[in-house]
């Protein structure tokens, strides 16, 4: 690669990105609003449009971009239209190539924004004022809508109805049950969509205003180490790990572990030698008090349906079980140093507060951690409930739905149905309830099975896909805080990539690439660049985690890594949060992490400074 | 006077109560050790020393005549001045039993820095020295690399001596300290034959943020940094959270170090493949900053510290050591500003960062 780089000042245009080998027409696999159209082009060419991999690192699956379109409403018509949010209007969403790409939309006229303020004001002030109680409501109206979800069957439609839909007299038959349950289905998704951003800006906002004083009073603060300053310890994402530590005791107290620590064996093959053991049963049901709802965890972000859970794949947390196990064998303590977070909290904001620049800053710096303090533990805990708890569970019911299309010829596989975007579903459904009116063999069984060969030959051609990090028109500069907080992506990160491209393409000479300090400490060692969650049993002890984002429920991996690297990310991504937890260093957001390292690779993780450097 | 005290005093009898008897410098490096920092061992010939040195030698009015009769603003007279009466006093005797308090004290620090000859530095510590608002200090002579009783005693007079270089008889005439009252302790110290060393902060000298670390370090000796001719590493470190923020390499091209075959410190190029190297690890800075912080929570008030990291070679000395610390001077006197609106609730700061300053009042 030449020394001499080009210097470009835009990212490419959405319009001249070129489809991948093999996976032409894969636009049809989208609603169509989801496209960029020759029509907008030059407005859709000036807009900043960046690769959103924290929630989609993979193609897109059709069905699974219901869960794009979720916050492309629910989060922007909180911004918009229910907090109205004085400087901001939502962010954008399209699809290239099966990835994607979004934009954050801005006001600038300061009249707008003044008229939008005072309205801002009283609601969220409201919120913010009630902040407990709405929380202790907000748990129980999730609890509600996962419940409703959970009593959501899919069955077959029978040869013939009961007697007793004559003898009641309904009316209404299994057809009706079905395209009813499936709008319900949908339903459920978006009512957990409104409850997943209900709180989440207000929550985040209050969280980075403390951020930004602490920025001000002591330039050059860590991330880490504000946040270490609120997190408490009743953080649900460790509540799956701590079940399994607990799971651990337990085992070797019966004088269980032996089935645990063998090789080859299958999870559920162990959960059948435990039944038959003295002491088995009261672990089993241990086990199962612990499953629902702890081991609803996905092994991903949640927004993709191949990101299984726990309870789906028992693999993950059998094999950190036996780490455990193997630790406690060996005399050690595997409980988790609560006491050690909670004093370090304490002794951080005590320093701290006695450094601010004036006396006068101490009762505001004192309020400030306060309502972060107040605000944080929605603001972690939501995830457990939205993307875990219920997104799995949605996942799997589409999957009952699958069932039936494969019953009745339309899909060879239950997994076939994630090929179908969620309105190809409504008519897959209706074609098949004409047939089963009919007795007239369905169309689908004759059309499906063939588009969705090809569709499946196009998300492999997706796939090989590398998403420049954006397109468009850079900002001037970035400032839209969900952006900065939730992506990871500041002024610097834009130029960065810009700079990386014009050098080509994420191959510069350079050996360092560059993100966010996620958590403190230094480590070196061999890289596991890791692209798909079902490489994640490929990491081997002492190896550098380098991956496109990390999920809560790779919790058991991180007992094994040295450190963590990732491209997408910020601050309060869920890599930092579990890195800081296990005190190990973290890079997150260097954009291009999983293209420029190799697996095998000696690299360099400074997770002070936020630079990762390819030794080799 | 007490009858029959020592002249010679170690540091760790010293506390910040002993200006008077040991000079500003002393007391402070005694006041360190008993604070469990790692200072380089010594004593302290004291002010009685220095009295009883003019008291013998009858120089006290002599010398205050002289001053005198000099117009302090007159540049040539001042130097020529400045010359007779350093050649008066370094031509004097030292008194017997203070020449053999002094050789005493050498030999037990000799045998308690591992033994054989030992190669010392020789400070003046002024009595006036821990004026804040002056910089009387750095006018005060320091001599490096002494060896043996009789150097060690020869500096010590050049350090009473040092009270009439033409710089300090202008500044006690400019800010009216009597000459009488002027009294100069000598410490005598191990010598650090540093591998790196420097100066640091405790807290940000750009921004006068306190919960930061500031090191500014340099190869061999610290007085490149001291007199600003090496451009030097910067680490800046958070004290509180206890983690490098910034490591930025200086150009470091020329280094101070002495040289056994002159006798003396020289500045000499650094080579080209350890000039962009930084010269502390990452230890080292943290074992600075942890040190740098328990030295500001002794004294309570932010500190500006000399420190080097000795080779082990040449004096025994190996490791961190702290040459000297001083109250930080700039933004300790300074009125910092509120980082936060006054008056204003966390509620509105919060509202406030949505709305662009509406809420809590902004113009």
């Amino acid at each position: 690669m030449a020394e001499v780089k080009e210097r470009i000042d835009r990212f490419p245009s959405p319009f001249e990105v070129e489809v991948p080998p093999g996976a032409e027409g894969w636009e049809r696999l989208y609603p169509y609003y989801y496209l960029f159209r020759d029509e907008d082009r030059d407005t859709e060419e000036g807009k900043f449009w960046f690769f959103d991999g924290m929630h989609n690192p993979e193609p897109i699956y059709p069905f699974d971009s219901i869960m794009n379109e979720n916050w492309w409403v629910a989060l922007n018509q909180y911004t918009t239209r229910v907090w109205v949010v004085p400087p901001a209007l939502g962010i954008d969403h399209r699809v290239v190539n099966g990835y994607l790409y979004i934009s954050p939309n801005t006001i600038t006229d300061p009249e707008r924004i003044a008229e939008r303020a005072t309205h801002f004001t009283e609601r969220a002030g409201y919120y913010f004022e009630h902040w407990d109680e709405l929380y202790a409501n907000w748990i129980r109206k999730a609890e509600d809508v996962i419940q409703r979800l959970k009593d959501l069957t899919f069955e077959d439609l029978p040869e013939r109805e009961p007697m007793e839909t004559i003898t009641s007299g309904r009316g209404l038959m299994s057809s009706f049950d079905l395209l009813r349950d499936y709008s319900a289905l949908l339903d459920n998704m978006h009512e957990i969509g409104y409850l997943h951003f209900e709180m989440l800006g207000l929550g985040y906002g209050a969280y980075l205003t403390f951020k930004e004083f602490c920025g001000k009073a002591f330039p050059g603060i860590g991330d880490q180490t504000i946040a270490k300053m609120v997190a408490g310890i009743d953080i649900l994402f460790f509540r799956p790990d701590d079940e399994v530590r607990n799971l651990s005791q337990l085992a070797i107290d019966s004088s269980l572990a032996e089935v645990f620590t063998r090789d080859d064996t299958s999870p559920e093959q162990m959960l059948e030698d435990v039944a038959a053991r003295p002491g088995g049963a009261a672990w089993l049901e241990a086990f199962e008090k612990a499953k629902d709802p702890w081991f609803w965890l996905a092994t991903g972000p949640g927004y993709c349906h191949q990101h299984r859970a726990w309870v789906d794949d028992l693999t993950v947390p059998f094999q950190a079980m036996r780490g455990y196990i193997e630790k406690l064998q060996a005399g050690e303590d595997i409980r988790r140093p609560l006491e050690h977070i909670l004093e370090e909290r304490d002794r951080l904001t005590a320093e701290y507060r006695e450094l601010l620049p004036t006396e006068e800053d101490k009762k505001p710096f004192d309020d400030l951690v306060q309502l972060a303090r107040t605000v944080y533990p929605f603001v972690e805990n939501h995830n457990f409930y939205v993307e875990h708890w219920h997104h799995s569970m949605f996942w799997n019911k589409v999957r009952d739905l699958g069932q039936i299309f494969v019953n009745h010829g339309f899909l060879e596989d239950r997994e076939d149905i994630f090929y179908l975007h969620r309105y190809e579903v409504y008519d897959a459904l209706y074609d098949l309830l004409a047939e089963w009116a009919t007795e007239t063999p369905a169309r689908g069984r004759s059309h499906w099975p063939g588009e969705i060969a090809d569709r499946k030959r196009i998300i492999e051609a997706l796939r090989k896909w590398q998403p420049p990090p954006a397109l468009g028109t850079p900002p001037e500069a970035v400032n839209e805080p969900f952006t900065i907080m939730l992506w990871g992506i500041t002024t610097d990160t834009v130029k960065t990539w810009l700079q990386v491209l014009g050098g080509g393409d994420g191959e510069t000479a350079s050996n360092e690439l560059r993100g966010f300090a996620a958590a403190p400490g230094v480590a070196e060692g061999p890289a596991r660049v890791i692209t798909a969650v079902e490489q994640l049993a490929e990491v081997q002890t002492g190896e550098i985690l380098v991956c496109p984002i990390t999920a809560p429920s790779w919790a058991p991996v991180f007992s094994r890594i040295k450190a963590a690297v990732s491209d997408i990310g910020g601050i309060m991504a869920h890599a930092a949060i579990v890195s800081r937890e296990y005190g190990l260093p973290a890079v997150v957001g260097t954009g291009f992490a999983t293209k420029r390292i190799k697996t095998g690779q000696m690299v360099r993780v400074d997770g002070d400074t936020g630079v990762v450097t390819i030794l080799d | 006077m007490e009858a029959g005290a020592p002249f010679v005093v170690w540091f760790e009898e010293s506390d910040a109560s002993s200006v008077h008897r040991v000079g500003g410098k002393c007391a402070s490096l005694g006041e360190l050790r008993r604070a469990g920092v790692a200072v380089p061992a010594g004593f302290a010939v004291t002010t009685d020393a220095h009295r009883l040195f003019l008291e013998r030698t009858g120089l006290t009015d002599r010398l205050a005549s002289i001053v005198a009769a000099v117009d302090p603003q007159d540049v040539a007279a001042v130097a020529s001045a400045s010359r007779e009466l350093r050649g008066l006093v370094e031509s004097a005797p030292v008194p017997e039993e203070v020449a053999r308090d002094v050789r005493e004290g050498l030999g037990e620090l000799e045998r308690r820095c591992g033994g054989g000859p030992l190669p010392v530095a020789v400070r003046s510590s002024a009595t006036a020295e821990d004026h804040y608002t002056a910089s009387f200090a750095g006018q005060l002579e320091t001599y490096l690399w002494v060896l043996g009783a009789e150097d060690v005693l020869r500096h010590v007079v050049r350090c009473w001596s040092g009270l009439f270089t033409p710089h300090a008889i202008t500044y006690r005439a400019q800010f009216g300290f009597a000459e009488e009252q002027v009294l100069v302790g000598v410490g005598v110290q191990q010598m650090v034959d540093a591998r790196a060393a420097g100066v640091m902060f405790t807290l940000n000298p750009t921004n006068g943020d306190r919960s930061k670390v500031m090191i500014e370090a340099c190869w061999g000796l610290g007085e490149g940094i001291v007199k600003g001719d090496v451009n030097p590493d910067r680490h800046l470190v958070d004290k509180v959270a206890l983690s490098i923020l910034q490591r930025t390499p200086g150009g470091k091209d020329m280094e101070y170090r002495f040289d056994p075959e002159a006798g003396e410190v020289v500045c000499t190029p650094v080579e080209e493949e350890r000039r962009a190297v930084h010269c502390l690890s990452e230890d080292e800075v943290m074992e600075l900053a942890r040190t740098a912080k328990a030295i500001e929570r002794h004294y309570g008030a932010p500190q500006d510290i000399e420190w080097a990291i000795g080779r082990g070679t040449g004096t025994g000395a190996e490791g961190l050591f702290i040459l000297q610390s001083r109250p930080e001077t700039v933004w300790s006197t300074r009125p910092r500003e509120s980082v936060f609106k006054p008056g204003a609730s966390a509620l509105e700061h919060v509202l406030d960062r949505f709305t662009g300053g509406a809420a809590a009042g902004d113009s």
